[in-house]
């Protein structure tokens, strides 16, 4: 009876092959896949997760702790009015089809990211360019309208990668870029795989070959990472699992922090909301941790404005918004709504917003506020609270790199009208001198959260999953990326 | 017969024509628009304008129905919003995951309810068929979805005989089958539940009928009756049941396709449906009604041709 049994173990040790010697390729996956591979023209997160660093560079880049590096650009050097900015290219790089990366690339990526047909998902970064000129093929100058001492963090996004116009048409299916990596294959609904450029300007990277999968569903996720079909999941979908992943030996599990100021959304425009005694009664019926604990299985970063604890310009300011349910009664009674009101809580469909949402919804019972509770999909959302303003409260996650700019928008869906904030954002994007701009960024913060503008609940955190020899993953994401150039398998 | 073919194929096309209609309207009308969410939380209202003007969703609804319904007749079925590729190559590349699944599947069910149909039939009121029937109660009762998790615990991180998801594609066949092993098992067994039941019950029917009794009484074994007699009779029921199984495993895979991760039409749907690729949602949802619509239609003619009194009734 057991010859049976023994002889299909033995057929499937077969198939699963002998172990390899030194392994050089890694399969990776994430949660989303991207629609397509161009990084200059939408938002979505996982194009720059998959191509980020890998396929395709900018002039500058992010590093793994958030810091801007060169990137493309060896050095630059502002003017002393801060108007000009003058970059020098790095010699010797080259796009993946063989074709020379100069300042002429350059100059036809930033101005097709500028032009007003562009459909680029963060024009905004580039909108105080007035100029690009190549002077020789080498060099890059930008002239700017106004002075923006942001301008080399802007120019590290993964929407300001350099493209090569011989290449833009087919971008989106084929991409071309100057990084360690070209892109190999796309089996659609599946997989991306990346293959080393052998010319890469800089140091090669140890693995020769990367696939990405894609995989949404949080069981089959666990199953994967477990049957060890992938070597590693990054932005693990279902934090309940891994205390199980770290209890075993065959893998590791990183916990990094993201860009990502998760908050409760207030519509300022609106009353109740446009009170600022009602906005601080929510924010003190907040209790973060229990929010943390409860829809997070623990993992994040209690915040109290927003923007990312890690950042050296981050203020600890939660004193301004403590848990104090009697406070935040006392508060709705002096605002006339001693009885309460109710509102509605309009959800996106990541975890954070849904599962946080029933137990934001429970704590501001507690101090009187009724919540209806409904759950949007993203297109809905985006439609309804984001565009058509229409709601009261909401918990989304901002996940762009310090976005607290977001605040000087008096039409953006939370509807924060203060001239002062607007003021000070003119001033910081016009300063260049650090010590100067970390003074404008804490006085930034402060306002908001003294305004209680929104409810600062915490920073989201990006758990990676991996095989315990894999060594060089990024465990923060100071950009959406998956940087696999240091990435490489230990003995 | 070839007026009553002519009204079908009249009233197949009418129906086509309102499906198209019923579906460019829901899938408009849901809200969300896809430029928007291409875009995201920080673009300015003038890109998303240029985004919506360069995928031709500043022309007006009825223009865009038009184009889409014109373009289908020629086999165009438009170009993606999100992926920008063209949507019947699209269809196409998870049509050899979705199909190939469905047909694996269909086999399955139908090789288990066959026989179990048959035993059970047999042995009427007898263990065996008690057994089978119980069988078919959980197998019926059994979500697919959780089945197939089971399936994966066992098979794939216990016992590592086969992976967790993903399709490797059709390079290597056998390792597409593998790959395809779990999810059409997870999908055939529910299946096969509602066959056996339709099978047994068809059959046991079939046994009872004068013609059965009037071969039993010329000399011939149960057995034989069952087998040259009976089952032939009893196969009419089980074929309708298969058809319509095909189609369901072909359009209802989506949340087996979510749990082994498989490239297929399900998974398209789901993703195109949250991102607010309409014409995607469209074209497939249409492409799933033609092909239901058109195995009404064959099923009709060969009832017709089975069956000539269905011929002159109107």
């Amino acid at each position: 009876m057991r010859r049976p049994f023994l002889s299909l173990a033995a057929a499937a040790a077969l198939v699963a092959g002998p172990a390899a010697a030194q392994q050089s390729d890694l399969t990776i996956a994430l949660q989303l896949e991207p629609p397509h591979l161009d990084p200059t023209s939408a938002a979505a997160g996982a194009i720059d997760s998959v191509l980020y660093a890998n396929v395709f560079e900018g002039l500058t880049r992010f590093g793994a702790d958030g810091g801007i590096l060169p990137g493309l650009a060896e050095r630059w050097e502002v003017s002393d009015d801060g108007l000009t900015y003058t970059f020098d290219l790095r010699d010797g790089v080259t796009f993946h089809d063989g074709t020379a990366m100069n300042a002429e690339d350059v100059k036809f990526t930033l101005d097709r990211a500028r032009a007003e047909d562009s459909a680029n998902a963060q024009k905004a970064l580039f909108e105080d360019i007035a100029e690009v000129t190549a002077p020789d093929p080498q060099t890059v100058r930008i002239t700017l309208s106004q002075p923006n001492g942001a301008l080399p963090f802007n120019l590290a996004w993964g929407d300001a990668v350099i493209v090569a116009p011989e290449s833009i048409d087919a971008i989106k299916q084929a991409p071309v870029g100057t990084g360690p990596f070209r892109f190999e294959e796309w089996v659609q609904g599946d997989r991306i795989e990346l293959a080393r450029y052998a010319d890469y300007w800089g140091e090669a990277p140890a693995l020769e070959a990367a696939t990405f999968k894609f995989i949404s569903d949080p069981t089959a996720a666990f199953a994967a990472m477990m049957a060890q079909d992938i070597d590693a999941f990054a932005g693990y979908p279902a934090p309940e699992n891994l205390p199980q992943f770290e209890a075993d030996p065959r893998f590791q599990v990183l916990v990094g922090s993201t860009e990502g100021e998760t908050i409760l959304a207030m519509n300022n425009g609106q009353p109740p909301f446009d009170n600022a005694l009602v906005r601080a009664a929510v924010a003190h019926a907040i209790n973060r941790q229990d929010i943390i604990d409860g829809a997070m299985f623990g993992l994040g970063t209690p915040i109290g404005t927003h923007f990312a604890p890690h950042n050296p310009d981050y203020l600890d300011l939660m004193d301004f918004s403590p848990f104090d349910p009697e406070k935040a009664r006392a508060l709705l009674a002096e605002a006339g709504f001693a009885d309460g009101f109710t509102t509605t809580l309009k959800l996106p469909p990541p975890s954070y917003a849904r599962r946080g949402g029933e137990i934001v919804g429970a704590q501001l019972r507690a101090v009187g506020i009724e919540t209806e509770i409904t759950n949007l999909e993203w297109a809905q959302w985006l439609e309804e609270v984001f565009r058509g303003k229409d709601f009261g409260l909401t918990i989304v996650s901002h996940t762009e790199p310090a976005d607290i700019n977001i605040y000087a928008r008096p039409d953006y869906y939370f509807q924060y009208d203060n001239p002062d904030f607007q003021a000070l954002m003119k001033e910081l994007s016009a300063t260049s001198d650090m010590a100067a701009r970390t003074e404008l960024l804490h006085q930034a913060q402060r306002m908001i959260a003294e305004d209680h503008v929104n409810a600062y609940l915490f920073q989201l955190a990006f758990p990676t999953v991996a095989d315990a020899r894999l060594r060089g993953l990024w465990e923060n994401q100071p950009t959406q990326a998956t940087d696999l150039t240091g990435v490489s398998w230990a003995e | 017969m070839l007026r009553y073919t002519l009204t079908r194929l009249a009233s197949l096309a009418i129906s086509l024509l309102v499906a198209s209609a019923v579906i460019f309207l829901v899938v408009e009308v849901a809200p969300g628009d896809p430029a928007a969410y291409m875009l995201g939380l920080n673009a300015q209202p003038d890109t998303v304008a240029a985004l919506r003007a360069e995928l031709g969703l500043d022309v007006s609804r009825p223009e865009r129905y038009l184009d889409w319904l014109g373009g289908m007749l020629t086999g165009d079925f438009g170009v993606s919003y999100t992926y920008r590729t063209p949507v019947a190559q699209m269809i196409a590349d998870r049509l050899w995951v979705s199909l190939p699944l469905a047909l694996y599947a269909l086999t399955l069910s139908t090789c288990i309810a066959f026989p179990a149909g048959l035993l059970a039939a047999s042995r009427r009121g007898k263990a065996a068929d008690i057994g089978v029937t119980a069988a078919t109660q959980l197998g019926v009762a059994v979500p697919n979805f959780w089945f197939a998790m089971l399936l994966v615990l066992l098979f794939a991180i216990n016992l590592g005989w086969f992976s967790a998801g993903g399709f490797p594609g059709w390079d290597d066949p056998l390792a597409a089958l593998k790959a395809l092993t779990l999810p059409a098992i997870a999908l055939a067994l529910p299946q096969a539940a509602i066959l056996t039941r339709v099978m047994r019950s068809s059959l046991l029917d079939t046994l009872g009928e004068d013609y059965i009794r009037t071969a039993r009484a010329k000399g011939l074994s149960r057995g034989q009756v069952l087998w040259r007699h009976a089952l032939r009779n009893a196969l009419i029921p089980v074929l309708t049941i298969i058809g319509l199984q095909f189609s369901f495993l072909l359009a209802g895979a989506i949340i087996i396709e979510q749990v082994f991760f498989l490239p297929g039409l399900g998974r398209l749907i789901f993703q195109a449906i949250s991102q607010r690729d309409l014409i995607v949602v469209e074209s497939v949802v249409m492409l799933l009604v033609f092909a239901v619509i058109t195995v009404n239609f064959a099923v009709d003619l060969a009832y017709a041709a089975a069956d000539p009194r269905l011929r002159t009734r109107r």
